[in-house]
């Protein structure tokens, strides 16, 4: 879509331009070309510049057991905490656009976890499942031994997914939700006249008519379990125990700014990046569709 | 609601009042530790009755975190963020919009693509950036022979170096360097009749004006959304502060809650964690209460 009235002086339009050109190529571009550049040298120990090592970064990370641990544990991480997030999401918000009395009340109150920050969300499920106070002490009193992050991989694992999910179930509910209500009213009406229940009507209409949000926060999602679990690590597991929640974010921060090794955190990043774009890519053939629908 | 369905309401009832409460547990359990003293905030159960020592609490937490100080850089940032988003964005949808030069295209397309990279996957060398953020420049001069070439004529050697790490500058400006704003901006700007603009023009305004006295009157709207959301987000920012702030001096809330968690020799001071967590909690919090409209309508059109 294109203005058909615009102004002549280009010159002034550019200057417009100019500020947020400055920053992204300051605080985006130059370090993502930062990023490249490292990853393919390797920094020596008495300075004296970089070397070329072309992708030998690559090679010695993918070889490293470490980073394929820290991969499979963010990808359970995302499978798992996204597939809870919708679902959840997805069942409040069709019950609550059926609108019975008091949904006005729910859709205030479901979205006020996306408003935490998730360090701090992090810091209060730290409590809530700790294991010697707050709740699950009271499980561990029925079953010792039965719950344990601090030791237990399997149960860090857990409590980070539940403390993301709780967060983005929100989040997901008030798109769900838009897009729910999106729908026209005498399709619903049209369908239960013709005998379809409730249940009936949701698979057959609602659902098909919000598929493009669905995928749309899958994506959303599934970036968003990259990046937002860094502060949720970090408070809660600190990637333990034996790496069990060390996810790419992570590992990244650990290794580039406690190991020092930026070589090897670019290369991550780099591959990181990467899954990013990739599924980015997914997204935007998605969004043609959701144009679609509209 | 088209048809009585009794049963199914009563589960739509219970089923819902349940994700109440699972979205409001917490923030209630936290409100509730914070009030208890250290025996009873470690009581297996713990007590859902809640004590006497929130004032307490909430004290102890303020002053052995230094939460005063760490609110007012949170908010800082935050506004900080905002307020650049707002200006920033708008400016750059309105040259993408509202002209046509060369090389436009290219310009939007560069913009475009930063949506695709948070700050998370590119933080090593962001930070390096920030430690010198004229480093980018020095480097395209060098290269060029800029520097070279200045050296020779003028005798003066250009080594350019600007540290913003443990400054409010280093903290906003790499978190507004994302393309988030500026395609709320431009969906809306499209959408302004052409009328208008042609208005304008004949009664003599020029870009500037049209700009000023038009367009960002019209945007109110969007800039409270944007402006909302972008406040939001960059107060929730954990791994960027963390990383620039060494010194304690500029950093903010949420980094500091680290702080606050119970060492494993020490006593299990939950009740002033989970003080300190409220209070950390709760700006934001109010923020999306009192702006829900925004908020929602922020997050459903940044992410389009």
């Amino acid at each position: 879509m294109e203005k058909r009235v615009t102004f002549g002086r280009w010159t002034i339009g550019i200057l417009f331009a100019v500020p947020q050109l400055l920053l992204i190529f300051t605080f985006f571009y130059w370090p993502a070309g930062q990023a490249v550049y490292w990853s393919l040298t390797l920094q020596q120990p008495w300075g004296g510049g970089n070397i070329w090592v072309g992708l030998d970064n690559f090679r010695s990370i993918l070889a490293n057991a470490d980073y394929w641990n820290s991969i499979t544990a963010s990808l359970v991480f995302a499978s798992i905490s996204t597939g809870l997030a919708m679902i959840i999401a997805l069942v409040l918000a069709t019950l609550t656009d059926r609108q019975l009395a008091g949904s006005r009340l729910y859709r205030v109150v479901l979205i006020w976890p996306y408003g935490i920050a998730a360090p701090a969300l992090a810091l209060a499920f730290r409590f809530i499942l700790a294991p010697e106070a707050g709740f699950m002490a009271a499980v561990n009193k029925f079953w010792p031994g039965f719950w344990d992050p601090g030791l237990n991989g399997a149960d860090a694992m857990a409590s980070v997914i539940i403390a993301f999910s709780w967060k983005y179930v929100g989040y997901n509910f008030i798109f769900f939700l838009a897009a729910l209500q999106a729908i026209p009213r005498s399709l619903i009406e049209a369908a239960a006249m013709d005998g379809s229940g409730v249940v009936r009507r949701f698979w057959d209409i609602q659902f098909p008519l919000i598929t493009p949000t669905i995928f749309f926060l899958l994506v959303i999602n599934i970036t968003e379990s990259f990046q937002d679990s860094f502060g949720i690590v970090d408070i809660m597991t600190a990637g333990g125990p034996a790496n069990a929640t060390n996810l790419m974010v992570y590992k990244i921060y650990s290794d580039g700014f406690r190991g020092l090794d930026y070589s090897g955190a670019a290369a991550q990043s780099i591959i990181l990046m990467l899954l990013i774009i990739v599924l980015t890519i997914v997204q935007f053939r998605f969004i043609e569709r959701r144009v679609h629908y509209r | 609601m088209v048809e009585r369905t009794p049963i199914l309401n009563f589960f739509t009832h219970l089923i819902l009042f349940a994700g109440f409460v699972f979205c409001v547990a917490p923030f209630v359990i936290v409100a509730i530790a914070a009030s208890h003293n250290l025996k009873d905030v470690n009581d297996v159960p713990m007590s859902l009755l809640p004590g006497s020592d929130f004032w307490v609490n909430i004290k102890t937490a303020w002053t052995t975190a230094g939460l005063g100080p760490k609110l007012f850089n949170s908010f800082i940032m935050a506004a900080g963020v905002a307020a650049g988003k707002v200006i920033i964005s708008a400016l750059t949808a309105f040259s993408i919009v509202y002209f046509r030069y060369p090389g436009r295209t290219l310009i939007f397309w560069l913009i475009f693509v930063t949506l695709m990279l948070p700050l998370e996957v590119r933080i090593v060398p962001t930070y390096a950036v920030v430690a010198n953020v004229l480093s980018p420049y020095q480097a395209i001069m060098d290269v060029t022979g800029l520097s070279w070439l200045i050296e020779k004529v003028s005798g003066v050697q250009v080594s350019l170096s600007l540290g913003l790490l443990n400054s409010y500058t280093g903290l906003i400006m790499p978190l507004i360097a994302t393309a988030t704003g500026t395609f709320l901006y431009r969906q809306f700007f499209l959408t302004v009749p052409d009328e208008l603009t042609e208005a304008a023009r004949m009664d003599g305004a020029g870009a500037l004006r049209f700009f000023i006295d038009i367009l960002l009157p019209l945007s109110r709207n969007n800039m409270a959304a944007l402006g909302t959301i972008m406040f939001l987000w960059a107060w929730n920012q954990y791994l960027w502060p963390l990383l620039i702030t060494t010194d304690q001096s500029h950093a903010t809330a949420v980094t500091e809650l680290k702080q606050l968690i119970p060492n494993v020799g020490g006593a299990p001071e939950w009740h002033i964690a989970m003080a300190g967590t409220l209070i950390v909690m709760l700006p934001p919090l109010i923020v999306v209460v009192l702006m829900q409209r925004w908020f929602v309508r922020g997050l459903i059109a940044t992410e389009k």
